[in-house]
Formats: structure tokens, sequence, C-alpha cells
């Protein structure tokens, strides 16, 4: 079978990653202009591309629902125990996972040093659990699921971990970032299965990111 | 009435179990046709018996004491079990043994996945058959009980655990980077991959290409032809089983230079089979020629299993008109493939009428 006839169905993040992630696509010859017209609609069964948050692609992928998809490092770091193929580093969405607190004095080294424990508010339990493990310290991981700056401001935490493009939102709200924990950037991503069975397809398309 | 069982178990009905009891015939009709011997073990292990053959992805989940405070654990498979009975049972028999299984593996699972606890399991193993003819004959009766069951569109993906680790001694590459980049590899992280390779700034630009490419190769027997040099060479493995598979067994195969299983107990040949209307693998084997050996009875081995619930849905995804993905929605590709087999399709219960015939 030709890699033409091997239809792939897309998963393409909504949010931060979807602009480029299009513009990508049209490089390469997907059509994505009833896509961007369309904001409420999900399933574009023409073009084989479907809509999501960036944190349900690999869910979508990893059950086949779709054959390949494009998120965040981040999340595939958060879920790392979906069974699915990195394929690509797509080199846009540059963000960077840190640690912050509230500027001056540092009141999670503070925390650390008179309780033995800092409480860390995050939306990324895993790689924050992951980080102060690797880095031998006690955290109480706080899970939020909206706006983590507040977390600090408010005394709940002594320090949030989350992700930043430009520490914009960070510096609004009085934080300092103490450490970067990793970089995330947007990666291609197929079910296990799809990438057996439409190789010819995703190879394509594999050839024609790089080159794009 | 409701009375709770635990997430990933369940009850099966009439209804299912006449399409699951069609299935289980099918596959023993291929079983006896081939020779092999149906065995049963207990469920319950003892866990010092079972963690000889070593752990792996499938590490035991569910332990209990017995009345003098032994540690017994549910089976996580039955390879282990048919290698402990082997050495146990058939220690002087003459080689090679053939034996098939019916039987309920246990599992861990993660919250909130569906994953199951408790799954069933249709399997061989032939023991004391070397490759490249003992797993050439294990694919063979694959191909024979998926035909059987009904399934039209199944692939199995073929590879050789032992492929990548020749492209690395090739390389010379040892030690902490040699398992961080078989990390990236089980982990399926390819651009992991390729960051650990350059990472370890190799003169030999050809060998770099080799580490990087060799493992994203999947599809017919020319991907085998394409190699050269130390890929070559690591490939002779796949090369020898191929040249002795039937055509109609050659077919369905997609050679896979980067295919990985999470057991530890696989030493050469490993395969997956896939359908294209599930995300998730039917099934698996591969070779694991050291396993017998851990238990005192050194035999060369090769078995697979397939986990039946799967084959079922796979089965109704192929005979719905348009065939259908895991979620039951109506893909595309389908409409555009072969529609003789949908339209002529045995379905679930044809299939299961063929079988008695």
């Amino acid at each position: 079978m030709s890699a033409l006839q091997e239809r792939l169905t897309i998963a393409v993040p909504r949010g931060a990653l979807m602009r480029e992630a299009l513009d990508l696509l049209d490089t390469i010859g997907i059509d994505t202009s009833e896509v961007r017209a369309n904001d409420r609609k999900l399933l574009f069964e023409e073009v084989g591309i479907v809509t999501m948050r960036p944190s349900d692609v690999p869910t979508y992928v990893e059950a086949g629902a779709a054959d390949i998809g494009i998120t965040g490092k981040d999340v595939l770091m958060e879920q790392s125990e979906r069974e699915v193929y990195e394929l690509l580093d797509l080199g846009f969405g540059r963000c960077v996972m840190v640690l912050a607190s509230v500027a001056g004095d540092d009141p999670a080294a503070e925390a650390l040093r008179r309780l033995g424990v800092m409480r860390v508010a995050t939306k990324y339990r895993k790689i924050a659990m992951a980080h102060f493990e690797r880095t031998g310290r006690q955290a109480e991981i706080v899970e939020v699921k909206g706006s983590v700056e507040l977390a600090p401001l408010t005394g709940m935490v002594d320090a949030i971990v989350d992700l930043t493009a430009t520490g914009t939102t960070l510096r609004e709200n009085g934080l300092v970032v103490r450490e970067e924990i990793v970089v995330s950037t947007a990666r291609l991503i197929a079910n296990p299965v799809a990438h057996k069975l439409k190789a010819a397809a995703i190879d394509d398309l594999l050839e024609r990111l790089r080159a794009a | 009435m409701i009375h709770p069982i635990p997430s990933g178990t369940r009850d099966v009905l009439p209804d299912e179990m006449r399409e699951l009891r069609a299935i289980l015939a099918a596959a023993h009709g291929v079983f006896d046709a081939a020779g092999y011997g149906e065995v049963s073990t207990p469920a319950l292990e003892y866990e010092d018996t079972l963690a000889i053959g070593g752990v792996g992805g499938a590490l035991p989940a569910y332990r209990l004491f017995d009345e003098q405070g032994a540690v017994l654990t549910l089976r996580s498979d039955m390879t282990v079990p048919i290698a402990r009975l082997v050495a146990t049972r058939f220690a002087t028999a003459e080689p090679p043994l053939r034996l098939c299984y019916v039987a309920h593996a246990y599992r861990g699972v993660r919250p909130q996945r569906g994953q199951s606890r408790e799954f069933l399991q249709a399997g061989i193993e032939l023991i004391g058959a070397p490759a490249p003819e003992g797993t050439a004959e294990a694919l063979t009766v694959l191909c024979d009980t998926l035909d059987a069951v009904g399934l039209k569109r199944y692939r199995i993906g073929l590879g050789d655990v032992a492929l990548y680790q020749q492209l690395l001694d090739a390389s010379g590459i040892e030690g902490e980077p040699r398992a961080r980049i078989l990390n990236e590899l089980v982990t399926r992280d390819f651009v992991g991959l390729e960051r650990e390779i350059d990472e370890l700034r190799l003169d030999d630009a050809a060998a770099i290409e080799r580490l990087k490419r060799i493992p994203q190769l999947r599809g017919g027997p020319e991907v085998l032809a394409r190699l050269d040099g130390a890929g070559h060479a690591a490939a002779e493995g796949l090369r020898s089983v191929h040249a002795l598979l039937e055509p109609r067994v050659a077919e369905r195969v997609i050679f896979d230079l980067g295919l990985v299983r999470k057991l530890d107990y696989y030493s050469g040949a490993i395969f997956e089979v896939y359908d294209p209307t599930l995300g998730v693998t039917l099934g698996g084997g591969g070779r694991y020629d050291d396993l017998l050996g851990r238990f005192g009875r050194p035999l060369p081995a090769v078995g697979w299993a397939l986990t039946v619930e799967r084959l079922h849905i796979a089965l109704a995804g192929e005979s719905s008109p348009g065939g259908s993905d895991s979620l039951g929605r109506t893909r595309p590709e389908a409409r555009s493939s072969d529609g003789r087999e949908r339209t002529s399709g045995p379905g679930v219960r044809s299939s299961g009428e063929e079988a008695r015939a």
C-alpha cells in the first residue's frame, strides 16, 4: 500500500502550541484552513485532524484514536507511562519547567532548612516529584489545577513547579525562578500499532517534517 | 442490590462467553493439529519459585500468605510457570516439547487506565527447538491460530532483542551510556535515543547513522536487504528466520529492527501481533533461550501468548461494516482498503461455526 493511500489521523493540540502546529502541517502540504476557520469544531475528518487539549494528545494516540499527535515534552514527561513512540523534536513551543518562589529570601530553602520539607504547588506532580527525588530533597506536593502562581502568594506553599515561556506571569506575581528543571519543546508522537501498520505514511511524514 | 467487583476484573455473561468459546475452540483446533499438548498450572505459586524466572515488566502484583506464612503470588504470565513445570515434570523428557495453554494471568494496573488485572491468555511454548527452525514453527502456528480465529487483517511485528545490542557492541559502547541508550529504546523515545548517541561524540559517521536509523526501520524483507556492514551482521538472525517462513506466514510479517518487549527473559527473536482495528497489540512472544536454564533444564525455547479478550475486540472490529477502531468509530482508511474482506468477513459468530465444523 502506498503512503498516499494510508491515511493518518493527526491529534493537534489546542492552545499555545496550536498555531505553530498548524503552520508546520501547512508547510508539509496538509491543508489546515478548515481547522483555523472553525474554532468550535473538534474533528476534521476530511483532512484527518482531531483537536484537543495538549494533555489529552497522548491519551488519544495511545488508544489508537489518532495515529500520530503533537504535544509538549512536559506532557509526555508527566504521562511517562503512556505507550507511544516519540519520533521527532519539532523545536517550537519552547518553555522551561522551573522551581520558583516569592522574591527575596527563598522561603523554600528556609522551609527545607528549618522544617526538613518544603511544600510545592504544581500541575506537574510527576515531574516535580522526580526532580526533588533526584536532588535529594523532601517535598510535599500540592496538586492544583488552575493558576499555580496564586499558591505561594497565599502562603499555602513555599514554592511552585511550573512551565514558563517568557517568565512574565511569574514576574507579575512577584515570583523568581530558583532552578531550571527541564526544557520542553513540541514533539511528534505515534501510536505503537500505527507505527508498524502505517510505517510508510509515518516515515513519509517524518521525512517531510525533518525537511521543513 | 449492586455488589462491586475489583476494577480491572469483570463478569462474562453467556453471549460473550459463547463468542470467547468459539475463539478458543478455533485456537485449540490449531494447537491439537500442530501437536501441542495442553497443560494447566496453578494460578497461585510460591513467590520464591517464580522469582527464579527473573523479574521484568510482568512483576507479580498480588501476594498472599498461606497457613505456614509462605508467600504465594498470582502468576503474571504462563511462560515462567511452564519453565518451572518443564524442569520439574519433564526433567528427562526428550526435547522438543510442545505445550499449549489457555489460562488467566494477573497483573497490577495503573489507576484509571482501563487495564485488566485478570486476563485470559492462549498460547504455546516450544521447548528444545533452537533458532531459527523453532522460531519459524512458532510463527507458523501463530499465523494458523489467528487465521483459524477468523482475523483477516492482522500483521506480526518481528524483531530481535540481540540486534541493537550487537550494534552497540560493534561501536564499543559499554556501561552507563549503553544503559541510557537502551532505556531510550525501551521507552520508545527516538528523540532521546538520538540525543544520547550525539552525546557520545563518535568519530565514525556511519556508526552514528546506523545506531540512529536502524532501530527506526520497519517494513518488509527489503529493510533487511538494505542493511550493510555491522547492520547486516546483526540482522543475520532475522534473515535466517525469514528464509524458513512459508510465503503465507512471511507476508504477514513486518520486520521491526527497533522492536523491544518489556519482559526481561527474551533472548533473540521477539514478536508482537497487530490488527488495524485496535490501537494495542493482541499479544506477542519470542525466544527465551536462557530461562529454562535458570530452572535447571537448559533448553532453547520460544513461545507466544494472545490475549483472548483483545482477539475478541479485534474480531468484532474487523467484522463491523467499514471496520472500526477500538472506540467503535469508523475509520476512513478501512473504507479504502480491500472491501472483499469485510463484506464476506466471517465475524465472530461465523468464525466459531468454522471452528466447530
